[in-house]
This record gives C-alpha cells, sequence and structure tokens, in this order.
C-alpha cells in the first residue's frame, strides 16, 4: 500500500498542515467559545433531564438574552477603542421608562402613530445622552471610566424622576410585540423565509471570501473546509428556525389543542439586524477599521490622521442608541416600565463582551463573539433556575465563569504570542 | 483666605443659633431619613410634616443618602438642632444603633419608622409586614385553595422579604402539610426587580410544564413580572397576589389579571409617626398612647413598644377604597376595562 510507506514524519507534517489552514480560515477564539457553548448547554441538559433543550425553553432563553445582547455588540466597539461604559443599565432604564412614560401620555392623542413615536423619543434620548458622553470624553478628556460612572448614577436617578419612581403599564398592544410574547414572533412562514436567506447568505458569504482571496493571490482555504462551513453554518440556521418554529404558540391555540408555531421572536431578529449591520460596520467602513486602528495603537491612528474626538464620540452615540433599543425591548417584553430597569445590566454586558473575546486593552474584539458571551450568561442563569439553584450561588458561579474565561482567553493570547 | 473661613463658621454659628431660638418654644421633631430614591417617602414626609404641624411641633429633617456614616451625623446635627423627639427610618439597622443610643442618653425619645432598630427603649411603628404576607396568601388561597404554588419573594438583602414569607406560610403551611398545595417553585428577587422575577416565572412555567395554579408574589413590581410571564402562556387570570396599592397594579386587578394588591397608605403611616412624635416630645409615656402594642419579633427578640399599622387588601371587590382615599384616579384605575367583567369601582 503506497500510504502505509510513508513515513510518521511525513504523516504528521500533513496533519499540522491541515491545521494551520484550519487555523487560518477558523476564528479558533470564536470556535472555542461555540464549542463551550456547545458543553454547557449539553450539560444543562442532562442535569434538567432535558427540559433545557426543549423549543419551549429555546425560545423563552432567546428572548431572555435579547436585551443584553443588543448591548453586548455595542460594548465591543466601546471596549475595542479602549474605553469602557459603566452607564449602559442606567441608561436601558432611563429611555425604557420615558417610552413608557411618553407612550401612556400620547396614547390618546396619537391613538395610531403615539407608540411609534415615543419609540423615536426613547432612541433619541439614548443617542443625545451618547452625544454627551461622548463629547465628555473625546473633547473635554474626561476618562470614560468617570464619565461613565457619572452617568451611572444619573441616569438611574433620572429614571425615577421621570415617573417619580411610578411603574408605568400597560404599554399598547403592537408595542408589546417587540417583547416577543403572544404576537411577538415572525411565526412559521416568515421564519423559514429568514432562514433561507440567512443560508444563502453564507453561501455567498464563502464564496465571495474565496473569490477575494483568489483576486489578491492570496492562498485559498481548502475546498472541504469551505463546504464544511457552508454545511454547518446551513445546519445551525435550519436547526434555529425549527426550533423556533415548532413552539407551539399557546395564545392561538383553537378548541382541538391545535396552535401554530411561534417563529423567531422579535426582539431576537431586532438582534440579528444588529449584529448585520454592526458587523457590516467593522468589517466594511472606514468608522470600523478606525475603531479597530485606534484600538490597537492609539498614537499610530492620531499620526495616520484619523479623527479619533470623532471616533470615540461617534462610538457612544453608537452605545446610547443600543441601550436605548434594549430599553425598548426590555419594557415591551415586560409590558412595563420601571426605574429598576437593568439592575446589573452594565455588569452582564461588560463579562458577555469579555466572555465573547474582547480584549480590555484594546483593539480585538468581535460581534459574533459578544453575543456568544451573552448567550452563555444567558444560558447559565436560565438554566440555574430550572435546577433551583439559589440566587446567591446563581452570581457566585456567574463570577467564577468570568475568570475561567478571562484565564482561557489570556493562556490563549500568550500561547500565540510566544 | 483665612479670615473669611472664620468669618463664615462664625456666620454658621449665629444662623444656626438663631434657628434654636425659633424653635424653643414648640417640639422640635427631627426626622432622619435614610435616602428619598423611593417616591413613596415623599408622600410619607408631607402627611409626617402635616400631622406635626397641626400637632402644635416643628418638622427639621435630613436626608442620609443611603450613607450609614453620613445618618450618624445627621442624627447629631438634628439634635444640635433643638430637636426633642427624633423620628429615624434606618438606612442600616445596626449601623445606626451608636447614634441612636446616645440621643437616648441625652433623653430624646426615638422612634424607629418602617425599619426596626431594635433597642427596649426605641418605639417601633410600621405596617405589620407579617400581616402583608397574610393578606398575599389569604387573597390566593381565597381564589385557589388547593393546587400548585409558586412564591416569588422578594428582594434576599431585604428583612422585610422573609417576614412576608412567614405570614404567607402562616396561611397557606396547613395546606402544604396537609398535601393539598404544592410548592412547584420558589425564587428570590433581586433588588425586587420586575425583569428578574419575570424570568424566574419563565422558568418555573417551563420546568412545570405550565402547570401552575396560583402565584404568591410579594409585591406589585415582582408581580408584573409575573403576569409578563403568565402572558405569554396565555394563562393571565390564575391567582397572583402583590403589595404597594402600584397604580399600574391597581390597574390589573380591575382588569382581572392580579387578585389582591396588599395597600399600604404611606401617607396614614406618616401621619401616625408625626402625631405619635409630638406627643412624646411633649413627654406622654409611649405605652400611654392609645394604639400600641409590644413588638418583640426582631431577631434579637427584643420588648419594643410599638404601633403596628393594618394594611388593607385591595381586590376587585373593594377598588373604589383607593378612589375614595384620592391614591388613584378612576381614570387610572380603569384604563383598559370594559364590558361586563368590570369590577363596580369601574362601572
Amino acid at each position: 500500500m503506497p500510504r502505509g510507506e510513508r513515513s510518521e514524519g511525513a504523516g504528521c507534517l500533513q496533519v499540522t498542515a491541515a491545521a494551520s489552514a484550519l487555523r487560518r480560515a477558523v476564528d479558533v477564539r470564536l470556535a472555542a467559545m461555540l464549542v463551550a457553548l456547545v458543553v454547557i448547554w449539553i450539560a444543562l441538559q442532562v442535569a434538567t433531564d432535558g427540559l433545557f433543550l426543549s423549543s419551549r425553553n429555546l425560545y423563552n432563553l432567546s428572548l431572555q438574552g435579547s436585551a443584553v445582547a443588543i448591548m453586548t455588540c455595542g460594548m465591543v466597539f466601546v471596549i475595542v477603542a479602549r474605553q469602557i461604559d459603566l452607564s449602559v443599565g442606567s441608561l436601558l432604564a432611563f429611555t425604557g421608562v420615558l417610552t413608557a412614560y411618553i407612550q401612556v401620555g400620547w396614547a390618546d392623542a396619537h391613538p395610531d402613530a403615539g407608540w411609534i413615536m415615543s419609540i423615536g423619543v426613547g432612541l433619541g434620548t439614548g443617542a443625545l445622552v451618547g452625544l454627551f458622553q461622548g463629547w465628555l470624553v473625546a473633547y473635554q478628556g474626561i476618562p470614560a471610566f468617570v464619565v461613565t460612572l457619572a452617568g451611572f448614577l444619573m441616569y438611574r436617578g433620572a429614571a425615577f424622576r421621570v415617573a417619580e419612581g411610578q411603574t408605568i403599564a400597560p404599554l399598547d398592544d403592537r408595542y408589546q410585540r417587540l417583547g416577543g410574547g403572544a404576537d411577538g414572533s415572525l411565526g412559521v412562514t416568515w421564519s423559514w423565509v429568514l432562514g433561507a436567506v440567512a443560508c444563502v447568505w453564507v453561501l455567498f458569504y464563502v464564496w465571495n471570501t474565496r473569490r477575494e482571496r483568489a483576486k489578491y493571490n492570496s492562498e485559498a482555504s481548502p475546498r472541504w473546509l469551505d463546504v464544511a462551513k457552508i454545511v454547518i453554518g446551513c445546519a445551525a440556521i435550519v436547526a434555529f428556525v425549527a426550533v423556533m418554529v415548532s413552539y407551539p404558540n399557546r395564545a392561538k391555540m383553537d378548541d382541538a389543542g391545535n396552535a401554530p408555531g411561534m417563529g423567531i421572536g422579535i426582539p431576537v431578529l431586532i438582534l440579528i439586524v444588529v449584529a448585520v449591520v454592526l458587523t457590516f460596520l467593522s468589517h466594511r467602513t472606514r468608522f470600523g477599521r478606525y475603531v479597530f486602528a485606534y484600538g490597537g495603537n492609539p498614537e499610530a491612528a492620531v499620526l495616520a490622521g484619523v479623527n479619533t474626538r470623532r471616533l470615540l464620540v461617534l462610538i457612544f452615540v453608537l452605545m446610547g442608541l443600543l441601550s436605548a433599543l434594549a430599553g425598548i425591548v426590555t419594557t415591551a417584553r415586560l409590558n412595563a416600565g420601571t426605574n429598576s430597569l437593568g439592575l446589573l445590566a452594565e455588569l452582564y454586558v461588560i463579562a458577555a463582551a469579555v466572555i465573547g473575546g474582547t480584549s480590555l486593552s484594546g483593539g480585538i474584539g468581535s460581534v459574533p463573539g459578544a453575543i456568544l458571551g451573552a448567550f452563555i450568561i444567558q444560558s447559565l442563569l436560565n438554566g440555574m433556575v430550572l435546577l433551583d439553584v439559589a440566587s446567591a450561588n446563581q452570581q457566585i458561579f456567574i463570577g467564577l465563569i468570568l475568570i475561567v474565561a478571562v484565564k482561557m482567553d489570556v493562556a490563549y493570547t500568550r500561547r500565540r504570542t510566544t | 483666605m483665612k479670615m473669611s473661613r472664620v468669618l463664615s463658621a462664625l456666620l454658621l454659628v449665629a444662623v444656626l443659633g438663631g434657628y434654636r431660638a425659633a424653635y424653643a418654644q414648640s417640639v422640635v421633631v427631627g426626622v432622619s431619613w435614610s435616602n428619598f430614591q423611593e417616591e413613596r417617602w415623599k408622600r410619607d414626609e408631607a402627611a409626617m410634616k402635616a400631622a406635626i404641624e397641626k400637632a402644635g411641633g416643628k418638622y427639621i429633617s435630613a436626608d442620609a443618602q443611603g450613607s450609614n456614616e453620613k445618618q450618624s451625623s445627621d442624627i447629631e446635627n438634628l439634635i444640635t438642632r433643638g430637636a426633642k423627639v427624633l423620628i429615624v427610618l434606618a438606612w442600616d439597622a445596626d449601623a445606626v444603633l451608636p447614634a441612636v443610643k446616645k440621643a437616648r442618653a441625652e433623653g430624646i425619645p426615638v422612634i424607629a419608622y418602617d425599619r426596626l432598630i431594635q433597642d427596649k427603649d426605641v418605639f417601633y411603628i410600621t405596617f405589620d409586614n407579617v400581616e402583608v404576607g397574610r393578606m398575599q396568601a389569604r387573597g390566593v388561597f381565597a381564589k385557589k385553595p388547593s393546587g400548585n404554588y409558586v412564591f416569588i419573594k422578594g428582594s434576599p438583602t431585604d428583612p422585610n422579604a422573609d417576614f412576608l414569607r412567614k405570614g404567607q406560610e402562616e396561611v397557606v403551611g396547613g395546606a402544604i402539610k396537609a398535601g393539598k398545595i404544592k410548592v412547584v417553585g420558589e425564587q428570590y428577587t433581586e433588588g425586587w426587580s420586575p425583569e428578574v422575577a419575570q424570568r424566574n416565572m419563565e422558568q418555573i412555567l417551563t420546568k412545570n410544564n405550565n402547570k401552575v395554579d396560583a402565584v404568591v408574589a410579594s409585591n406589585d413590581g415582582t408581580a408584573g413580572g409575573v403576569v409578563a410571564a403568565l402572558r405569554a402562556q396565555n394563562m393571565v387570570g390564575i391567582p397572583v397576589s402583590g403589595q404597594d396599592g402600584d397604580i399600574a397594579a391597581l390597574n390589573r386587578v380591575a382588569r382581572g389579571e392580579q387578585t389582591v394588591s396588599v395597600w399600604k397608605d404611606a401617607r396614614k403611616l406618616g401621619e401616625s409617626a408625626g402625631t405619635v412624635a409630638v406627643q412624646l416630645g411633649k413627654g406622654k409615656k409611649a405605652k400611654d398612647i392609645s394604639g400600641t402594642t409590644t413588638f418583640a419579633g426582631g431577631t434579637k427578640k427584643i420588648a419594643q413598644t410599638s404601633m403596628l399599622l393594618k394594611p388593607v387588601p385591595i381586590t376587585s371587590d373593594n377598588l373604589d377604597v383607593v378612589v375614595k382615599a384620592n391614591w388613584v384616579t378612576k381614570a387610572q384605575l380603569c384604563r383598559g376595562v370594559s364590558g361586563a367583567k368590570a369590577p363596580a369601582a369601574c362601572k
């Protein structure tokens, strides 16, 4: 047999060549996180006797994680640019209560468009607050840690002042859809349409990468790897849609007990849109490249002529906007605006970004990683309640996971540089 | 620079001295607030101030802004400013003790307002939190005397959360032992946060495949989270309890989404404390004030003279109570309520 004649050394070489091709073509960090998520899911599935991976729990999980994940996408940009934002939880509460307050106040005067206008006010306020914070950081030279720590206090107080601490409920039925709930999903048909579009996009993305590499005479990744990417990507999308569709919408159940499938929740749709837009921003626009350039080496970015001040302001505006969006999703889901919304959210958001591979020393981070990080935390929170873990122990466990995640990241970075 | 500092210090002394002289005639009641972050203390304050002035006293106050150190120095300052009796809403019931003991040493009566300060000479005035818990459980139990119960408790750092749970247990404990009621879920709610309550309720529903018959939630915020979780499962209408008389919660009661909200009229508490304070300041013995009992339910089991006000459970049958008390307007209460199922108060 010709193969048997090969020396051991050559075989080993072949394996390492394949491994290095794999390493070049796949984001190892992202892959490791995916593996971690899968391991956690399997562990929880076993521990809960099959409850964790039921369509119902996965649907709930997708909604529970959306608000934090939306903010985490923005936090990636903030941390990559060597900044921090501690005010996101308080800002979520402020814009959320403001949106609810205006919505209820305008409900009678504008029965049709009042809820849309309230969303506009909420998002606008978030962006303005971001503008203010960015200006303080970039043009007044106050460190972001201090500006947003002050914001953490101020916006929580402002959230209280909006309605003097009252809980504002109920909210508009149409608005509530943005939070998931009974009418807040795409339904079966549109979920599959979205899934198909996503699948086509994966196909296009892989093909396009290949074509560009060929254009620049760069070494193309092996064909089998591209096929594997497409197959795994599409399989994951189909599995996700299938699970979401198989969860029956109990609110629309007929007398015989038949109910249409829920499909993808609106908050998840919002998250997907945010993720796609921000991924595009980070890879395909000057803004994104500047953010990473600045985070990697601020002095070099300044010398290269990047308007770093404007850049920082834009990053904080983006963060403010996403905090407000998360506020809308949260209030819509809860069907109420209260000043205690988003307690501890800043910590979960930062933890999710860090677990998702965003480096606190700047320059490194990705949107998909951040979303994975958010869902790792949410999966643990979700699973531990199913297991009746006491709330104090839940907090201890999440803290430990954060340390383990960063430790692994440190180890990975060190191995790569030495 | 130095000169101006000395001058301003002198000026301050003069001003403070003036205050003292002005207050010398009537009973000065010094009130030390823990923090004004929550809406309700403002309502308490207005009622308290009115009651003190009506009884011929003077109201002075300080806000500790959530700091133990500031509360201790606030209490000293209030005494310096001429307070003859103190009302203390403790930020931390143990940390405030040294300052309270100092005031007692000067012969100044101290009233622990809403939060227990464990000292045999301190007068304790509050709504009976164990009774609130009983009322919550009673409201739910009356609608559903058997089946699967869920308990959504308050913040793990708030002693009141356990008082409430204790009262709830007193009502349903027997039925639980008899096997008529099964507890299928019980979780604390960090920071009393509605979002956390919603998530916990979703998980409990998932775990039990929706086989839940009643929910005893410890306040209206968490009840809101519970109802949101129930709505997603088309289960709104099963008994749910709460407390505080939040406008949103009273509206839920009117809509039939929540069974009971135990209402503690903060104004009544403020008013009672103000009246008691002036009486104590005029030299009346604590035990001789009408409506007092002896409370020894704290962790140290110290017997203290106290006044425990009765809360009122608000259900769809007595919603008119909150409207008549000007707590809510009829429009706020009945928003979105229509048709034959509307309670009497909305017709």
